[in-house]
């Protein structure tokens, strides 16, 4: 037997084994969306997509990125829609012409978390920029996405109104996503912005507790869009309106409010609040 | 510890069918980059091993240090080429396991080839003047020394398939670890660990060492059957 | 002896060959006829297996021809010279795959190769070793091997680069009656040999080389006997000069 008769055969014989024992799962209708790590870490999509896909036949599938990436991935067209935490470069998207319009969903809220002994003395406070101002001169650790992310935009958001451009050894940039960075602080005993979803779900919190909550300027919301199929013309145009109809309706808001960590709601649905 | 050897065990024994997916997903991709990268890799490597030509000194070394090409680079340069606003991106398939299996394809052939080609040499300064004397050139010699060499060779593929299935730089940016389509072992421990959910983390990585170790197990027991014809 | 077309009588003219400048065969003439049984005498060194090489199309030479009475080393599409190297060449396989390896590289249709390696090995005596890995075989076995599974391609000559050097007197012995039964079947036999006596009783004429040249040709029983150049008498005489 020589080689060429044997080694095809024999892969031939794994991947058919393998073919048969794993029919990749192959849908006729889906759509891809670009989302963030707190939407997806939080177990949202986990709760929430199945339902949409009973109801309508579409499989969402979702790509979890920080929201400066998820926005870049639908800039080239490799989403269907966009569903991310940044409303000023939501609106910059649509206004470019990459998105068709913006809608809001729901909204959170940040909250400072922080090592249980608190050095920097914030703990209780609702007065956000005024914590980080109290953490950057006491030089405590503080962790940050630094990741262009949603948060990470709402991070840089909080240090301006606080006036202070974080800078220094006590200023660690993970350039990781919400859990990574969460880990870290766990273990450095640093301060961090997170998203209050992401926070419950977390699971590794060792040390850590959250400093600051409360702050009308830690709120957080959600907007959807739908990738520009003038763009794009291979966008699913169609069902990517579905998925956005379905979010913003009564149905879907209502899975959303219905989504529950530890009996605790983590998301508010506000499709229709106005200026969301 | 205790905690992760339980996950893993109760991810095992529970059959858990969105666990099935992953473990079926992550053998899928690796074996088939594997595949693939033995398909061009061996043949590629051989003839390395036996063509003079201007320039293949440095081929063999570009080769050789492209085993220690990082994952999340060749991740990324698949995902430029894949993206619909690259190159490739009329194809599609950006997020979806064939890109995985490209990416990792780039990772694996690679090692295949520089390792093929180190043993087909040795191979080829041995049998040269034989095979030459028989007349026998090009495919029909590199066939023989893939098959003579298919001991050391069943080791190479086993080094690739290692570094694809201990990867998760290049498929989680090409697959975007999308929850029962795109989420391998490594992207699921990845995950995992973000959510702090350490214990299911290691526990991942515990099946996924188990499955490892019974691949090298089974390609163990093939070379020793040939063995015995291959001192 | 046989029905079909024989690529001897060889003739090899005025071969010569250089590497790196170095003049290592300096004007070999050489012909061998049909059954012929050649040994090339002379020390290491003295281009005997260089000379197996250039007859054999392993190395090109920089000047002279090797001619085949046909014209071509081939009839009907296969190599009708085989060799057998100094240390045999053992693929990573049983005995008798190496000799189908070596058959169906050769070019025999696949439907005989079966059938024919079994013969080739029993015709020297083999069989036992035919499904033994070929690599674990003795020294002895591995030439014996070599040399069944070069049969084995029905070759009209068979070059063989010092068939005997590593072996003790017993395997020597084996090896010579291989010798032996190749030339009943009408095999011409070239090979090079430090064994005086060897030649003296296997081989119908020598060659005696000295740097790149040979020094001194004709029958065995002649040279040996009684050999006319001073150079070719020193070999003999087993003091070497060279």
């Amino acid at each position: 037997m020589t080689l060429r008769a044997a080694l095809p055969q024999f892969s031939a014989a794994v991947l058919l084994a393998l073919m048969v024992a794993f029919p990749v799962r192959a849908a006729d209708r889906f759509i891809t969306v670009a989302s963030t790590t707190s939407t997806e870490n939080s177990g949202l999509f986990e709760a929430i997509l199945p339902q949409f896909a009973r109801s309508t036949g579409i499989e969402v599938r979702v790509v979890a990125q920080g929201t400066g990436q998820a926005l870049r991935t639908a800039r080239n067209g490799d989403a269907d829609v966009v569903f991310v935490h940044a409303k000023a470069a939501e609106q910059k998207f649509v206004a470019d012409g990459f998105g068709v319009n913006r809608n809001p969903v729901m909204f959170n809220d940040f909250v400072i978390v922080g090592p249980k002994a608190d050095p920097a003395k914030v703990d209780g406070m609702n007065d956000a920029p005024v914590a980080l101002r109290l953490i950057a001169s006491t030089g405590a650790p503080f962790a940050s996405r630094g990741d262009d992310s949603g948060t990470h935009r709402a991070e840089r958001r909080l240090w301006q109104w606080a006036k202070i451009t974080p800078t220094g050894s006590w200023y660690r940039e993970t350039g990781s996503g919400m859990g990574a960075t969460l880990n870290i602080a766990a273990q450095t005993n640093a301060y961090a912005l997170v998203d209050r979803a992401t926070w419950l779900a977390f699971m590794n919190k060792g040390q850590l507790a959250i400093a600051v909550e409360g702050d009308k300027r830690l709120f957080n919301q959600y907007g959807v869009i739908l990738v520009n199929p003038k763009k794009h013309p291979h966008v699913k145009a169609a069902d990517g309106q579905a998925f956005i109809d379905w979010l913003t309706r009564p149905e879907g808001q209502k899975a959303i409010a219905g989504f529950k960590v530890g009996g605790q709601q983590l998301f508010f649905p506000n499709a229709g609040e106005p200026g969301a | 510890m205790d905690g992760a050897f339980a996950q893993a065990f109760k991810l095992i024994l529970g059959l858990d069918a969105e666990f099935l997916g992953i473990v079926g997903l992550s053998l899928w991709v690796t074996l088939s980059a594997v595949a693939i990268s033995a398909a061009i890799g061996l043949p590629l490597g051989a003839l390395l091993a036996v063509c003079r030509f201007p320039g293949r000194g440095a081929l063999i070394v570009s080769v050789n240090a492209l085993m220690g090409l990082p994952p999340v680079v060749a991740g990324l340069l698949v995902y430029l080429a894949l993206s619909r606003a690259g190159p490739a991106g009329f194809l599609g398939i950006l997020f979806t396991p064939a890109a995985m299996i490209v990416a990792q394809t780039i990772l694996v052939l690679p090692i295949v080839i520089a390792l093929t080609r180190q043993v087909a040499e040795d191979m080829w300064a041995e049998y040269g003047d034989h095979l030459a004397s028989l007349g026998q050139t090009g495919r029909a010699a590199i066939s023989t020394l893939l098959y003579d060499g298919r001991l050391a060779l069943a080791v190479t593929l086993l080094a690739g398939f290692g570094r694809a299935a201990a990867e998760v730089g290049a498929v989680m940016i090409v697959g975007g670890n999308i929850a029962g389509y795109t989420r391998t072992m490594t992207t699921a421990i990845a995950l995992e660990t973000s959510k702090g959910d350490l214990a299911l983390a290691l526990g991942l990585g515990i099946v996924l060492l188990a499955l490892t170790l019974s691949i090298n197990m089974i390609v163990f027991g093939a070379t020793r059957l040939w063995h015995h014809q291959l001192r | 002896m046989r029905d079909r077309p024989s690529i001897l009588p060889l003739a090899a003219y005025g071969l010569r060959f250089e590497m790196a400048g170095i003049r290592l065969i300096d004007g070999v003439d050489l012909a061998v006829g049909s059954g012929e049984c050649v040994a090339l005498l002379g020390p290491n060194g003295s281009g005997k297996t260089l000379t197996l090489r250039l007859l054999h199309g392993l190395d090109v030479p920089t000047s002279g021809t090797v001619r085949w009475a046909t014209g071509s080393d081939k009839v009907a599409g296969r190599k009708r010279h085989a060799m057998v190297f100094q240390k045999p060449v053992m693929l990573r396989r049983t005995a008798i795959a190496n000799v189908r390896h070596a058959l169906d590289a050769a070019g025999f249709p696949r439907a005989e190769i079966t059938e024919r390696a079994a013969a080739a090995l029993a015709r020297f005596g083999l069989q036992d070793l035919a499904a033994r890995p070929a690599r674990v075989l003795s020294g002895g076995e591995q030439h014996r091997l070599a040399i069944a599974r070069a049969a084995a391609l029905e070759p009209d000559i068979l070059f063989m680069d010092e068939p005997t050097a590593a072996l003790d007197p017993s395997a020597t012995r084996q090896i010579e009656a291989m010798f032996a039964e190749l030339k009943r079947v009408g095999i011409a036999l070239v090979f090079s040999t430090h064994d005086i006596g060897q030649a003296r009783r296997v081989a119908d004429r020598v060659a005696i080389f000295g740097k790149g040249r040979i020094v001194e040709e004709g029958p065995a029983e002649e040279i040996l006997a009684a050999p006319q150049t001073g150079e070719a008498r020193a070999f003999i005489a087993g003091d070497l000069p060279w």
